[in-house]
């Protein structure tokens, strides 16, 4: 299922990208987690390393990385717009971080940011 | 009281500037030596260093797994069930110890680590002490000739992955069935967590045969794949969100394991209209039960962190309610009057305040709390929030979505129907809670709640023998009952013929 578009990503999420691209010399994947711990972050991932199944729904791409999100979740959360952004902290579950002492947060987009529709 | 914070002159948990790994019986340290700084969450001070390991130290685990698996596998149960008591021996003899260690890098209540996790931890370990004991193998006699037999086998060496909202008894749930059914374990503690199980490791490594229980330190993304995706461990038991546990469901799958998995919950806590039947003991423990949401900072993954109250007693129930609330004593978890402690971390914080903040958005009212709370300056450095009751409804995302902090999302019903139509209107289905003076319809809800455990005029009780698991994408399994053994055991079975004659196919 697709429905690109609704990430979007900070600029310091991007660069956290294109160093993690670079250390790896290969794309990485995020996943939208829920439940308990670390739930409600987006867990960093090498590419392809979820399986990703007809249940996963697309949010779109960020420098060529895929962000998913499970369909059940996204109707939960609303099939809101979400941004990629940054925060301190290690991350958490089997996530990358996002540079030294950072991770990976999902916000959703503020109304102000909004398109109309 | 006030404990000394661990490692302080006076304190009674003595802290080492660095904590390796744990593995063989013996301290090792990290193939490559990386360490991180563990934090307490009190006030942002450092505790230890602790290992920060690859996965060359999770083979090291293994291999100390593997070398003890036959002498533990092939010990009697009466040999492995003295080794747990004594486990759960030192446990008691240190209690006081692991209590104030287990608040100090959990931020959890020391009158709560008092009363609850450290007790329920040696608990644990003596009720499957017990459990292996009393175990029969079971025979059928198929025919007068042909009987078959039954025995429990050890599955060998398994992977253990726990949380970080219960540290020690998170691991004792995993540790105890798991060692009972005659496995020996590689047990990775939490990120944020790593330091209290090696405090439990210290006090039980004398009487802990070398091998059997393992730890290993280190990032998930290093070592958790290392572990859970290693075709040298017959099980993987996780504790944690959803896409980990997606993961390993397909490490798994790739070496056809067995896993279990517990991935939290958005439990319902109903308050039907007879609670206020009468102003007596059972409304006092009602109200109680309303204001749990903040037991372990609602670090819980059965946090009753949605309360349905019906619409008939909802403004005097309330009343009473935040009035309660309003007198939840937050601040230094080591404080034996604290009520509530630090979130575990700074990424813990910051997603309650966003979740907050996703609420106000949505149109919730916040009825108390809603932001950071002001405490003592020398905690200044701590992850603090204050108790927050968020009433709205139950299609927005503060009831729909694990916050795991201090936030209660409060909303009404109308009847036992609407009751159950909401309670279930959830992705998970890990707890629920009920509370009726009615005990018809406590049973009936408590029959109807998609849900692994419902409380029924009670919360947040875990004793060992009651059967803990989710319902939906909470989980798949169970913990913390006897049926862990078989979670935790291969079956073998022996088809005897007594008959001297053929069956004269060929």
């Amino acid at each position: 299922m697709t429905t690109p578009g609704r990430i979007s990503a900070t600029p310091a999420a991007r660069a956290a990208i294109s160093r993690l691209r670079a250390d790896r010399g290969a794309p990485v994947m995020f996943v939208q987690s829920g439940g308990c711990c670390a739930g409600s972050t987006p867990m960093c991932l090498p590419a392809g390393e979820l399986v990703v199944g007809d249940g996963d729904v697309l949010l779109g791409e960020i420098d060529g990385c895929p962000f998913y999100i499970d369909d059940a979740l996204d109707r939960a959360w609303h099939r809101g717009t979400h941004v990629l952004d940054v925060g301190p902290g290690e991350p958490e579950g089997f996530s990358l971080p996002a540079g030294h002492g950072l991770r990976f947060v999902t916000a959703p987009l503020p109304a102000t940011e909004r398109s109309t529709p | 009281m006030i404990y000394t914070p661990p490692g302080r002159p006076g304190s009674i948990v003595s802290v080492a500037p660095r904590y390796e790994n744990f593995i063989g019986g013996k301290w090792l340290a990290p193939t490559e030596g990386h360490y991180r700084m563990d934090v307490s969450p009190v006030d942002g001070s450092d505790i230890a260093e602790v290992a920060s390991s690859t996965p060359a130290d999770v083979e090291l685990a293994l291999d100390a797994a593997h070398a003890a698996k036959d002498a533990w596998g092939g010990a009697s149960t009466t040999e492995r069930a003295a080794v747990l008591t004594a486990i759960a021996d030192a446990i008691t003899a240190n209690a006081e110890m692991l209590a104030v260690a287990e608040s100090w890098e959990n931020g959890k209540p020391v009158r709560e680590t008092l009363a609850a996790d450290i007790p329920l931890l040696a608990d644990h370990f003596r009720y499957f002490a017990a459990a292996i004991r009393a175990e029969e193998g079971r025979s059928t006699e198929v025919d007068s000739d042909l009987i078959a037999y039954h025995f429990r086998e050890p599955l060998g060496v398994v992977g253990q992955i726990i949380p970080f909202n219960f540290p020690l008894l998170m691991a004792g749930w995993k540790l105890a069935p798991a060692l009972a059914a005659g496995n020996c374990s590689v047990l990775k503690p939490a990120s944020p967590t790593p330091w209290s199980v090696l405090k439990l490791a210290e006090v039980i490594e004398n009487v802990v045969p070398p091998g059997v229980i393992n730890i290993v330190n280190g990032p998930g993304a290093e070592i958790g794949k290392a572990l859970a995706a290693n075709p040298r461990i017959q099980k993987i038991s996780f504790t944690g969100e959803t896409v980990t546990g997606r993961l390993i469901m397909q490490y798994a799958a790739q070496n056809l394991i067995p896993s279990t998995l517990e991935l939290g919950g958005k439990s319902p806590n109903i308050f039907f209209a007879d609670v206020m039947d009468h102003d007596d003991a059972f409304l006092d423990k009602a109200i109680e039960g309303f204001v749990l949401f903040a037991f372990n900072k609602g670090e819980v993954c059965t946090a009753p962190s949605r309360a349905l109250v019906h619409v008939d007693i909802y403004d005097e129930f309330m009343k009473r309610a935040l009035a309660r609330i309003a007198t939840i004593r937050e601040g230094d978890p080591l404080d034996t009057e604290t009520q509530l402690g630090p979130q575990v971390s700074v990424q813990q914080l910051d997603k309650i305040a966003s979740y907050v903040e996703i609420g106000r958005n949505e149109g919730a009212e916040v009825l108390i709390g809603g932001e950071r709370a002001t405490v003592a300056p020398e905690l200044q450095g701590g992850n603090y929030f204050q108790p927050t009751v968020l009433k709205g409804d139950n299609q927005m995302r503060v009831f729909q979505e694990e916050i795991f902090g201090p936030v209660l999302a409060v909303t009404t019903f109308t009847d036992d129907a609407d009751a159950l139509a909401i309670a279930n209107d959830t992705l998970y289905g890990l707890g629920a809670g009920v509370w009726t003076r009615d005990g018809n319809r406590a049973y009936r809800m408590g029959r109807g709640i998609k849900a692994g455990r419902v409380w029924t005029n009670c919360y947040h009780r875990y004793p060992a023998g009651a059967a803990f698991g989710g319902y939906k994408i909470s989980g798949i399994g169970r913990e913390n009952h006897q049926m862990m053994l078989d979670l935790y055991s291969q079956t073998k079975n022996l088809l005897v013929s007594y008959d001297d004659k053929p069956m004269g196919l060929f």
